[in-house]
C-alpha cells in the first residue's frame, strides 16, 4: 500500500515537474527542476525497497543484525543527493536572479541573444 | 593502500583550497595552479606508465573492501584520459596567465578551475556508479560558477540553458541510478556487472540502460541532446571554454564508454540506436557549423559533429571500432582544444569574434596562422595528421561489419568539417583585410610574457596532434589495450572483486 502511495507521488513529482519545466517562465523552470528532483529521491527510497525492517543495527556481542533490518544504503543516497540538489538550486536562484538583473526579464524566448 | 590512483583527486582539491586561502594574492594563486596542474600531468603520465601493460591499479578507498566501499580503478582508458585532464589543465592555466582578467582572478577562478579537474578526474577514476554521480556534481557546479563567471549578459543567457540542461541530465542519472539499485541492490560497477550478466530480464535492463543513454547523452551533446552547448560553449572567456571543449563532453563519451562495455551488454536494438544518433549528431553538428560566422559558435558546433565519430564506435561495438573510438577522443581533445586556444588569441588582440570583420592574419602573423593550419587540418582528417588516422580505423572498422550507411555518411561529414576549417582559413586568414575592419593593420607586438603564455600551449598542441598523427601504429595499439580491456572486463572484475562473487 505505501509502496503504490509512493509510487503514485513519484508519478505526480515527476509530471508536474516536467510541466513545470516545459513553460517559458524560468522562476517556474527551477521550480520543476526541485519537484523533479524530489521525484528522483523519493524513486530511489521506493525501489531500495520498503522492508519495513528495523535499524540496521548490530546487537553487542554477535557479528550480523537479528531479524529483518531496513537497506540503509538508499537512506545515505538521498541524503547526498538532497545535498547537491541543494546546492544546485540555490545555485540556479541565484543565477536567475543576476539575470533578471541584466535582462529584465524571465521569459526564456527572449533570452536569445547567444543562440542566432 | 595504494594511495596514487586517489592523487589525481586529491592534488586539485590541495590545490584548490590553497588557492582559496590566497585570495589575496593573485600571482601566487597562479603559480599554485600551475604547479598543481604539473603535478596533476605527473601522477596521470606515472599511472599511464605503470596501466598501459595491461595490469590494472585498484585502490579500495578507506580499505573498504568492494562492493560496499568505493572503489577506484584505473585501467588503460582512465589513465589516458587523466593524462589529457593533466595536460589540458596545465596549459589552460598557463594560457590563462595572459588572458584571464583580474576581475574573475579575485572572484575564485582559480580555485573553481581546480576543482572543475577535479571532478573530471574523479569521473575517470570511480569504480562506483553514485560516487560517478557525485564528481558529475562536483563538476558541474564548478563548470556553471565557471561559465557564469563575470556575469557579462551573454554569459548568464548562455549559463541558464547550460544550467537548466544539465540539471534535467542529473536528475535523469540520479533516477536511474536509484531504478538500478533497486533492481540490483548494488552501485559498484564491477558488481553491477557480474549481476547484470546474470540477469533474467534483458528487456528491463535494457529500458535502464536507456535512461542512461539519455542522461549521458546530454552530458555529450548527442543529437537531439545538445542544444545547450552551442548556446553557451562560446560565451566565457577563451581558457575557459578551450577546457569546457577540450574535456567536459568527453567526460559524457567517457561514461558511455563505460557503462555500455562493463556494465550493460548492448544488444542489437541498442548499437542500432546508437549508430543512428552519431549519424544525426555528426551531421547537425557539421551543417550547423557550416551556417555559423562566430569564429568560437563555428568551432562549438564542430565538438558536437565530432562526438558523433567517438558514439559511432561505440556503436559499432568491435575490438577495433572502440579503439578507434578512443584514439579519436584523444585527437580530437588535441586539436579542438588548440583550435579554441586560437580563436581565444585572435580575440584577446582584436576584440572580435565575427570572421566576416577579420582578414589579413596569414600576412600579418605566418607562424602563428601555421599553428591554426595544423589544428585545422587534424580536425579535418587530413595525413599525416591525427585526425586522418582517427577517422582511417573507424571507417575501416565500419567496413570490416558492413555498416556502409554511418560509415559513408562518417566520410561525408569529413569533407564537410574540411570546408569549414577552409571557410576560417578563407576568410580569417587568407582573404585581404577589408578596408573597415577594426582589426589592426600593423603586425601585432607581442611581449615575452605574450609569447610563452599564448603560443606555446598553441605550438605544444599542434606538435601533439603532429607526433599523434606520426606515431598513430603506437596510439592506436595503446588504445586497442584499453578497447581490450573494456570489452573483456574479465580482469577488471577480477581486480575489484577478487574471488568473482561478493562474500
Amino acid at each position: 500500500m505505501t509502496e503504490l502511495m509512493l509510487a503514485i507521488a513519484i508519478g505526480v513529482l515527476y509530471a508536474s515537474g516536467l510541466y513545470l519545466m516545459m513553460r517559458r517562465s524560468i522562476a517556474r523552470f527551477i521550480i520543476g527542476l526541485a519537484l523533479l528532483s524530489h521525484g528522483a529521491n523519493l524513486l530511489i527510497f521506493t525501489a531500495g525497497g520498503l522492508s519495513g525492517g528495523r535499524a540496521p543495527i548490530i546487537p553487542e556481542g554477535s557479528d550480523a543484525p537479528a531479524g529483518l533490518i531496513a537497506d540503509p544504503l538508499p537512506q545515505a543516497l538521498i541524503l547526498t543527493a538532497i545535498v547537491i540538489s541543494f546546492a544546485l538550486l540555490a545555485f540556479a536562484l541565484v543565477l536567475l536572479l543576476r539575470t533578471h538583473q541584466e535582462t529584465e526579464t524571465d521569459d526564456m524566448e527572449k533570452l536569445r541573444s547567444t543562440d542566432a | 593502500m595504494n594511495a596514487l590512483p586517489a592523487l589525481p583527486i586529491l592534488l586539485p582539491l590541495l590545490t584548490g583550497i590553497v588557492c582559496i586561502l590566497m585570495r589575496g594574492n593573485l600571482p601566487a594563486q597562479r603559480m599554485a595552479s600551475i604547479a598543481g596542474c604539473l603535478l596533476q600531468l605527473v601522477v596521470a603520465v606515472v599511472l599511464m606508465v605503470r596501466v598501459g601493460g595491461g595490469t590494472l591499479i585498484v585502490a579500495q578507498m578507506g580499505d573498504w573492501a568492494a562492493p560496499y566501499g568505493i572503489t577506484l580503478v584505473v585501467d588503460v582508458l582512465s589513465a589516458i584520459m587523466l593524462v589529457m585532464s593533466g595536460l589540458l589543465g596545465l596549459l589552460s592555466a598557463v594560457y590563462g596567465l595572459v588572458t584571464m582578467d583580474e576581475r574573475r582572478e579575485r572572484h575564485y577562478y582559480h580555485a573553481f578551475f581546480q576543482i572543475l579537474l577535479m571532478g573530471v578526474n574523479g569521473s575517470f577514476l570511480t569504480g562506483d556508479l553514485f560516487n560517478l554521480y557525485v564528481w558529475f556534481e562536483v563538476m558541474l557546479m564548478a563548470s556553471f560558477v565557471l561559465l557564469a563567471l563575470g556575469g557579462e549578459r551573454p554569459q548568464l543567457e548562455g549559463a541558464i540553458k547550460y544550467v537548466a540542461l544539465n540539471f534535467l541530465a542529473s536528475a535523469l542519472f540520479l533516477a536511474a541510478v536509484g531504478i538500478l539499485y533497486g533492481l540490483t541492490g548494488t552501485l559498484n560497477m564491477a558488481d553491477l556487472a557480474l549481476v547484470l550478466r546474470g540477469s533474467e530480464d534483458p528487456g528491463l535492463i535494457t529500458t535502464v540502460s536507456m535512461l542512461f543513454l539519455v542522461a549521458f547523452g546530454i552530458k555529450a551533446a548527442i543529437f537531439p541532446l545538445f542544444f545547450w552547448l552551442p548556446a553557451s560553449y562560446h560565451t566565457p572567456p577563451a581558457p575557459v571554454s578551450a577546457i569546457f571543449a577540450g574535456l567536459l563532453t568527453k567526460v559524457g563519451v567517457y561514461a558511455l564508454l563505460r557503462m555500455f562495455t562493463l556494465v550493460f551488454t548492448p544488444d542489437t536494438f541498442t548499437l542500432q540506436l546508437i549508430l543512428m544518433l552519431a549519424a544525426f549528431t555528426m551531421v547537425t553538428g557539421v551543417l550547423g557549423a557550416a551556417a555559423q560566422m562566430n569564429f568560437r559558435r563555428l568551432l562549438a558546433f564542430h565538438i558536437i559533429s565530432q562526438i558523433g565519430y567517438m558514439i559511432m564506435g561505440l556503436g559499432l561495438f568491435t575490438q577495433t571500432a572502440i579503439a578507434a573510438a578512443i584514439f579519436y577522443m584523444v585527437h580530437n581533445i588535441i586539436a579542438k582544444t588548440n583550435l579554441f586556444l586560437i580563436a581565444g588569441i585572435v580575440s584577446h588582440k582584436t576584440g572580435i569574434h565575427d570572421l566576416k570583420q577579420m582578414g589579413g592574419l596569414f600576412k600579418a602573423q605566418p607562424l602563428f596562422s601555421v599553428g591554426f593550419l595544423i589544428a585545422a587540418m587534424a580536425l579535418a582528417g587530413l595525413p599525416p595528421l591525427s585526425g586522418f588516422f582517427g577517422k582511417w580505423s573507424l571507417a575501416q572498422s565500419g567496413f570490416a561489419v558492413e555498416r556502409y550507411a554511418v560509415t559513408a555518411i562518417a566520410l561525408g561529414v569529413g569533407l564537410l568539417t574540411l570546408f569549414s576549417m577552409t571557410k576560417i582559413w578563407n576568410e580569417a586568414f587568407w582573404k585581404p583585410r577589408p578596408a573597415d575592419s577594426p582589426l589592426p593593420a600593423t603586425p601585432w607586438t607581442w611581449t615575452t610574457r605574450e609569447r610563452i603564455a599564448l603560443m606555446g600551449p598553441v605550438a605544444l598542441l599542434a606538435a601533439c596532434s603532429v607526433a599523434l598523427g606520426l606515431g598513430a601504429g603506437w596510439a592506436l595499439d595503446l588504445c586497442g589495450t584499453a578497447a581490450t580491456q573494456l570489452l573483456n572486463p574479465a580482469a577488471y572484475l577480477e581486480a575489484v572483486l577478487p574471488g568473482g562473487a561478493r562474500p
